[in-house]
């Protein structure tokens, strides 16, 4: 039997949608984009909310009431301004710690730690998961299994335990943990960028590429590449949240950020004896560390329903 | 079924076995493991005498085949700092840890599923739009934190649930919040999303069409499917669950594994260490298969190959 | 008491989309009597499967449905509520769908999936659900079927998957079936037998049967009635005989001429294609939905809604002037498919 109806354009029901509606009305994409980006109150509010922090850190020599380090016992423990306590003061807005340290100027320095540890150990993770994904996705088979075992060995062993047991036996710094944290949170870019790949790789123009002899090279970094950017972003978004959160929970172990620096997770626990007077020790580094990760995640979350509205659910 | 339960199986072993090579090689990251075995202010001869009783002088694949055939037999070594057997201080502790992560798990799981399913039922109404609140705001918040923040409110400032130790069930309630909570975004998001997929498939078309009630049709032939991603997913949390054991029983005192492999870490305890990280990875990987043996059960595409 | 199973006047479907109402289906109106097969041709959006899915109130639920008049024997089921209507589809009529992959769920037997419309809906047990469906089976034409209960969706191959949805809408020996594009998903020698097996069940129970499809072939195979879509609205009803011998509408005739018929068009001839594409339905289109594409168009096409001309046969009508020029009859009054 032959299909009889001719339908020039698409075929499916979507025809009846978009046909008709091309051309002069049409906002360009660019427009539409920003639009979307304006329009979407996660993005602006995580987006809003990380460049203050962007800027916290970056500024915190500028801005920093005091010095971070300097200690004094004769002023140590006092409650930040908003406290009914006739020892809050202006000097220290957000009070100061055990050792009489400025808490506000810790606050703004440990924003520089938990910024560039995440950022770092999301590069370092998103490049070695991005290669092991893509290369798995792509060639698929033999190579496809090995990635495969590769990643289900990672993710069978604990990530903190390894990372705190591995901190412990190479002593710990700042290089240290960016580096086992970037070696250890890989997985989850390789898994995704693999099944990205897989998708990406099934379509009509890498095939064209491949009929027209381009080099494997070329079809996945000028082929591939660009159409699994979006995800690639997206997790990257996630993992930087993950790296920092992991960063913190290893500080507050001891075996992450070392006294005297100020890292969040550190601030935390060196204030942990202090939870039945002084809570606001915790609450203050916590709030932090939350905003940071709430604003991180709300930006992906953000961008990946601004870039592929269609993937929203 | 068979086949399928036997190539998982298979894969399983080999990759418990790779882990535990990395575990094993795991002492020699700090440099020379008799250094660190005898101690700090140890002398040569204390060193020398380590590395001949531990073996250190042979080479590294004689050592490891060495310890693999001893783990088998449930032999994990001896812990310098304990005095003791290693083995038996980890199955003395595994069971408190275990308890932690299954009361922690099925916490996810109770407020999760339920919220995915309304969430996908009432997509982009005020009850999803909530969830997916709660949800975004779950996965920022940093577990130690919010162990703490839960002791202050409930422990401190209302008195109502005990703050450390183990000693009751009550003990285990926070942290199972605090472990489990993590883990509940996930598993809604995956529920939800996959109710969502599943409601606009055709085959629910078809049961609807068949007449069917609208309970049979959300829970017969909707959840059904969409669950089987949830359940490798639990599968998979249950297993970081355990490795967040660490932090969560540091803070309220539980002597289960996670706290042990804390106290190791702080006295350098290398086989204690090396056991924990074999242990928690081989569970892992058990849980996983028998994950995979259950969607085998669940979905029959699988099963019936 | 007539013998009309289904009787549809005015079924209008509005879809809100970001850029305006979609007006999806606008003002259908179809019957069909027992023991009756109405095929309703239309390409792909033309709105025949989202009528087919109101009459079975199984539409989107953003889709908005209007009507008025929907009855099934005489008995109004529109807007009747989901438990009533739960009560009535699977039972009184049924549906077979485009996609027979698809369309079964994966986690269920055959068996399972086969006897739980009937548990629904009689008073049966276990074992008569389980006898109804083994002979139901036989009846599509499907060998070892008692041993067919026992297997899984993807166990069985798209025809047989195909046949088990048909006998699982025979179950509970329903007056109406509507088949949405039941044989499009499957391989050309397979259409061919379902169409047949639709056709010789649909005579041997005495039902009514809507079959939606693009596919004047199988129209021409066993529709007694035709009704064809355009752009939401039906332009064209009359017996399959009127349709291909004399069609009336511009865009029948396009569609005619875009099939071969052996021994009559020449080898190496030009099979029609009709100019232009299917206007976008969202907003009120003014006049003739057909006329930017239509050969034969006047300046009065565009100005104001066509009505539905009646033709000189009785359940015959043209949704065209020309028609109407040529017949020199009064607009029917609408809906008289």
């Amino acid at each position: 039997m032959t299909d009889v109806i001719k339908t020039p354009v698409g075929g499916q029901g979507g025809s009846i949608l978009s046909s008709g509606l091309d051309g002069v009305l049409e906002p360009s994409p660019g427009s539409l984009l920003r639009k979307r980006i304006f329009g979407h109150a996660g993005l602006m509010i995580g987006g809003g909310v990380l460049l203050i922090i962007f800027l916290m850190a970056i500024l915190a020599p500028v801005i920093s009431p005091g010095d971070p380090y300097d200690q004094d016992l004769s002023r140590k423990l006092i409650p930040p301004v908003w406290h009914e306590s006739e020892k809050a003061t202006w000097e220290h807005p957000l009070g100061t710690d055990l050792l009489g340290r400025d808490y506000m100027s810790r606050l703004f320095y440990g924003a520089r730690i938990s910024l560039l540890i995440g950022f770092a150990a999301m590069l370092i993770s998103g490049v070695i998961g991005t290669t092991l994904g893509v290369l798995a996705g792509y060639f698929g088979g033999k190579v496809d299994m090995v990635v495969n075992f590769i990643i289900t060995t990672r993710l069978s062993m604990p990530v903190v335990l390894v990372a705190l047991a591995i901190v412990s036996l190479v002593g710990s710094s700042l290089t240290v943990v960016i580096w086992v944290l970037g070696l250890l949170i890989w997985d989850r870019f390789a898994v995704v960028m693999r099944s990205a790949t897989q998708q990406v790789r099934g379509l009509d123009f890498v095939a064209a590429a491949q009929s027209l002899g381009c080099s494997t090279r070329r079809i996945i970094l000028s082929e591939i590449m660009p159409n699994i950017a979006n995800q690639l972003i997206v997790i990257a978004t996630i993992e930087m949240a993950h790296a920092i959160l992991l960063e913190a929970a290893l500080s507050f172990l001891g075996l992450g950020v070392q006294p005297p620096d100020p890292g969040w997770g550190l601030m935390i626990a060196e204030a942990k004896g202090m939870i039945f007077f002084d809570a606001w020790l915790i609450t203050i580094p916590g709030v932090a560390l939350f905003a940071l990760v709430l604003s991180i995640n709300l930006v992906g979350d953000g961008m990946r329903d601004v870039t592929a509205p269609e993937n929203r659910n | 079924m068979i086949q399928f339960a036997l190539k998982r199986l298979g894969i399983a072993i080999l990759v418990a076995l790779t882990v535990s090579m990395l575990s094993f090689s795991m002492i020699y990251l700090s440099g020379d493991p008799a250094v660190a075995l005898a101690g700090e202010g140890a002398s040569q001869e204390d060193i020398e005498n380590v590395r001949r009783v531990y073996g250190f002088e042979r080479p590294i694949i004689v050592q490891y085949g060495d310890w693999l055939v001893r783990a088998l037999q449930g032999d994990l070594g001896h812990s310098n700092y304990l005095k003791s057997d290693v083995a038996s201080v980890v199955f003395e502790r595994l069971p408190t840890t275990m308890l932690l992560g299954a009361s922690a798990l099925a916490f996810a799981l109770i407020l999760a599923i339920p919220l995915g399913v309304v969430a996908a039922i009432r997509a982009n109404s005020m009850i999803d739009r909530v969830a997916l609140t709660i949800a975004v705001i779950g996965q920022a918040m940093p577990s130690f934190w919010f162990a703490l923040t839960l002791i202050l409110w409930f422990g401190i400032n209302w008195r109502m649930l005990p703050i450390t130790g183990t000693a009751s069930w009550l003990n285990f309630i926070m942290p199972s919040i605090a472990l489990g909570y993590y883990v509940t975004p996930a598993v809604m998001r995956l529920t939800r999303a996959g109710m969502l997929e599943v409601l606009s498939s055709d085959y629910i078309r078809t049961a609807r069409a068949k007449g069917l009630r609208p309970m049979t049709v959300l829970f017969k032939h909707a959840l059904r499917n969409a669950i089987i991603p949830v359940v490798s997913l639990s599968a998979v949390q249950f297993g970081f669950m355990l490795g967040g054991s660490i932090v969560i029983e540091t803070i309220f005192a539980i002597n289960g594994l996670g706290f042990l492999a804390w106290e190791s870490i702080q006295r350098a305890d290398l086989p204690m260490m090396q056991a924990i990280v074999l242990v928690f990875s081989v569970f892992y990987i058990l849980l996983t298969f028998l994950a995979d043996l259950l969607n085998g059960f669940l979905d029959p595409r699988i099963r019936v190959a | 008491m007539s013998n009309k199973i289904l009787e549809v006047q005015d079924l209008t479907i509005d879809i809100p989309t970001p850029s305006g109402t979609l007006h999806a289906v606008q003002s259908v109106s179809i019957h069909v009597d027992r023991g009756e097969t109405l095929c309703i041709v239309g390409e792909s959006g033309c709105g025949k499967s989202l009528t087919s899915l109101a009459i079975m109130d199984l539409l989107p639920r953003k889709a908005v449905r209007k009507a008025t008049r929907l009855e099934l024997a005489g008995e109004s089921v529109f807007d009747i509520g989901e438990r009533r209507m739960s009560d009535i589809r699977g039972d009184r009529m049924s549906m077979i769908f485009q996609e027979p992959m698809t369309s079964l769920n994966p986690a269920y037997t055959i068996g399972d999936q086969l006897t739980e419309a009937l548990r629904r809906h009689k008073k049966v047990s276990r074992r008569e659900a389980r006898d109804r469906a083994v002979f139901l089976l036989e009846k599509v034409g499907i060998t070892a079927a008692a041993s067919r209960l026992g297997q899984y969706p993807h166990q069985l191959s798209g025809g047989l998957r195909q046949r088990v949805m048909i006998a699982m809408a025979l179950m509970c020996g329903p007056d109406l079936i509507i088949a949405d594009e039941p044989t499009t998903a499957l391989d050309v020698t397979i259409q061919a037998q379902i169409l047949h097996l639709l056709a010789e069940l649909q005579r041997e129970f005495n039902m009514g049967l809507i079959l939606i499809t693009h596919d004047l072939g199988v129209v021409a195979r066993i529709a007694d009635r035709v009704a064809v879509m355009y752009a939401g609205q039906i332009v064209e009803t009359g017996t399959a005989k009127q349709i291909f011998k004399n069609p009336a509408h511009p865009y029948t005739r396009g569609l005619l001429a875009c099939i071969p018929i052996p021994g009559q068009t020449a080898r190496g001839a030009h099979l029609g294609a009709i100019p232009g594409i299917v206007p976008s339905l969202v907003g009120r289109m003014p006049g003739c939905h057909f006329a930017s594409r239509c050969s034969e168009v006047r300046d009065n096409c565009t100005t104001a809604p066509i009505p539905q001309f009646e033709g000189a046969e009785p359940g015959r009508s043209v949704r065209c002037l020309l028609a109407d020029e040529a017949t020199g009859r009064e607009p029917a009054r609408e809906g008289a498919a």
